[in-house]
């Protein structure tokens, strides 16, 4: 079964001949990326729509944003950076955990939410026809708004700790967006998944802590065993978290294989889960 | 000019109506059905448990027509006109649609209780397919038609569902698609503003637009359309004009209703117990499909007693053409017990005066036995009430003012002169 669609449904109202769309169920052609990209006023409305609920009737509001990520980092420097006295490569522990908490968030929040997000649009997916892959984009980008509150936090952190940015401080935005297209392309898969399988939902929580700890978040890269290195560069957070920090404060030096191991991995996952979710939303509106 | 709008050639849609008719599955589900898929690997896993919504549908509708589809509940409507809408795929045939279609199968799609009117206005804009700047530029106008200026700012968590309603209609109705499909959206809000929007469809289809327009209100359908579209058991039953197409579909439902029995997709219950037929009676304890309000009606459902069961309890609820609930027959609320039941026979239903307002109703009825529910049928039976004597003038107010029929009287009493100082 498959939706032949040849082109986009939608034009300008200015457009005086709008190109046929033929429906059917004998050929697999997929929409295309123009067509995403004619629909981009809506991802704009479906993340406003994102930020703008999300802290409404909460006292303290986007504070939240910031409490998450600080009170893991207080709790992280505590047990491991105390207790457990794990090294840190030279910066304070708690700048160390929250520059790694920071990508982390953004990831788990990113991810998080658009797994859920085709099943909680049910409502949309059923009664309207847009591109299905707006629905997993813009709950993914809506964590960047949590990111972006949380990350003044850093800035007054390393004003506090006499850390300046160095010209390292370009990278950054490329480590950013290895974790946004992480948590995309895992989310394209379980989301796509998780509408067929509502297990995925539940194994949600479980899997972003297991993943955490996979990730040199609470630990510095160096702790990994030489001879893991490799196998450990293939989650490609690995690759965003520890880009993420050596742009801001310059160490730990990462080694350039760890990063374009895990960026190559983030990008096959991409690729195959938007393979994957045009493959399953032809039938989502059947099964959700 | 002529050309085509939109062609469909031979559309079917197939769906599976699994065990509990839960549409997703748990792991252990795939496991066991994969297991038995294996195990039964040639042919039975296709033919078990599907049902066919839509089966071989072939139309075309010329630029500017409007088109009334009618048919039953679970007649394969809504099936239509998701796959013309390119919600749901066709398992078999294709369709052909020339021009930017918009369609309005629900009212409200995606309105968020916690944002503002304002911002439901452009989040619905934006879902039902307009651009950002077609909105600012409408914005005033659907404000306007939505009657709701006042509360711009206000949370729709707070408005009324009416305010609701006119709020979506109003943004819906500014859409400006060639092709507009719309399925019993107008079967929403009080009656003036239902003439609001149904004079803004019909300018609509003045201005040369495709509308392709599912109701249960005939009036409507024959006001509006120029051509009417059958669909019967997922298969088109009729095409001519609006109006026959209407009398075809009155026609329908005055036959005696086998197919609920037969083969109903929506009919559930473990099947132990179960009803074979339900048929509405006049006041002479015929079989008829026009009762009176006002007057005798009985309700009659034979069963099939498979299981022994030695008790029974059977409820019976009527709903009126707007999908209300007009009124629930129930043997728990009259305290009768059923005994002794052979493995055949049949219930009555008695009413002696029926309060029902004139339109078309269907009835739905669920059995429970032994504490599980062995069957429920919710298409049972269907009739019509065409006329009244319920009130001594013979008229009755129409559904929308009420589903139920209420006896009473007025009278007047002059205020006592007043003696306050």
């Amino acid at each position: 079964m498959a939706a032949r669609v040849e082109t986009p449904l939608r034009n300008e109202g200015s457009t005086p001949h709008a190109p046929a769309i033929t429906i059917s169920a004998d050929r697999r052609t997929f929409a295309s990326f123009r067509e995403l990209w004619e629909y981009r006023e809506l991802l704009y409305f479906l993340m406003w729509r994102d930020v703008k609920v999300r802290y409404k009737q909460t006292f303290i509001g986007v504070a939240w944003a910031v409490i998450q990520p600080l009170v893991t980092m207080v709790i992280f420097t505590i047990i491991f950076g105390r207790l457990a006295r794990i090294p840190s490569a030279g910066v304070p522990y708690p700048v160390f955990a929250y520059a790694g908490l920071l990508p982390w968030h953004l990831f788990a929040g990113g991810l998080q939410r658009s797994i859920q997000s085709v099943v909680s649009s049910a409502h949309l997916i059923s009664k309207v026809y847009f591109p299905r892959l707006i629905v997993p984009l813009a709950a993914t980008f809506s964590a960047t708004i949590d990111f972006a509150i949380a990350f003044i936090v850093l800035v007054l952190m390393a004003v506090v700790y006499g850390l300046m940015p160095t010209w390292r401080v370009i990278a950054l935005p490329g480590f950013v967006g290895l974790a946004l297209l992480s948590a995309l392309g895992v989310g394209l898969w379980l989301s796509a998944l998780n509408v067929r399988y509502r297990d995925v939902g539940h194994a949600i929580p479980f899997l972003i802590q297991v993943w955490m700890y996979a990730s040199p978040v609470v630990y510095p890269v160096s702790l990994v065993p030489e001879r893991w290195r490799l196998v450990y560069s293939l989650n490609p957070m690995v690759g965003a978290v520890e880009g993420f920090r050596w742009a801001l404060l310059g160490k730990p030096v990462p080694d350039l294989q760890t990063i374009v191991m895990s960026a190559g991995v983030a990008f096959l996952l991409l690729a195959g889960g938007v393979a994957y979710f045009r493959r399953m939303e032809r039938t989502f509106a059947d099964m959700i | 000019m002529s050309a085509i709008a939109i062609r469909a050639e031979g559309l079917s849609k197939k769906y599976r109506i699994s065990a509990g008719n839960r549409a997703y599955k748990n792991l252990r589900e795939l496991l066991t059905d994969g297991f038995r898929n294996f195990l039964a690997r040639d042919g039975a896993r296709g033919g078990l448990d599907t049902v066919w919504a839509l089966r071989d549908v072939s139309f075309e509708i010329p630029q500017g027509q409007v088109v009334g589809v009618i048919g039953r509940n679970g007649a394969g409507k809504s099936t239509l006109l998701k796959i013309l809408s390119r919600i749901t795929e066709p398992t078999e045939g294709r369709a052909e649609i020339h021009g930017r279609v918009g369609s309005l199968l629900e009212v409200g799609t995606g309105f968020h209780p916690e944002l503002s009117g304002r911002e439901n206005i452009y989040l619905n804009g934006a879902i039902l397919g307009m651009r950002k700047r077609e909105i600012d530029r409408k914005f005033d106008e659907i404000l306007a038609f939505s009657e709701t200026e006042r509360f711009v700012d206000t949370p729709v968590k707070r408005y009324s569902s009416g305010m609701q309603v006119r709020l979506a209609f109003a943004v819906a109705a500014h859409l400006e698609p060639e092709i507009l499909i719309v399925d019993e959206v107008l079967a929403v809000g009080d009656v003036a503003f239902q003439r609001k929007c149904l004079g803004k469809m019909s300018s609509v289809a003045q201005e040369g637009r495709t509308i392709l327009f599912v109701s249960h209100n005939m009036s409507a359908i024959q006001n509006l359309c120029t051509r009417g579209i059958l669909i019967r058991q997922g298969r088109l039953s009729f095409d001519g004009t609006g109006e026959q197409a209407v009398m075809e579909y009155l026609q329908e439902l005055a036959q005696p209703a086998a197919s609920p029995f037969a083969a109903n997709p929506h009919r559930k219950g473990d099947g132990g117990f179960r009803f074979t037929s339900a048929r509405a009676l006049g006041e002479d304890g015929e079989e008829s499909s026009h009762l009176v309000a006002g007057r005798p009606a009985s309700f009659e459902f034979a069963y099939e007693n498979r299981i022994e069961a030695r008790q029974v309890i059977v409820e019976f609820t009527l709903h009126n053409d707007w999908g209300t609930a007009a009124a629930n027959f129930h043997m728990d609320l009259t305290g009768y017990i059923p005994e002794g039941l052979p493995p055949r026979g049949r219930f009555i239903c008695h009413i002696p005066i029926l309060p029902l307002p004139l339109g078309e109703y269907r009835g739905a009825i669920v059995v429970r036995a032994g504490g599980r529910q062995t069957d429920i049928v919710p298409n049972a039976v269907f009739f019509r009430v065409a006329s009244s004597t319920f009130f001594p003038t013979g008229r009755t107010p129409p559904p929308q003012f009420g589903a139920c029929l209420v006896a009473h009287d007025w009278r007047h009493e002059p205020e006592a002169a007043s003696k306050q100082g």
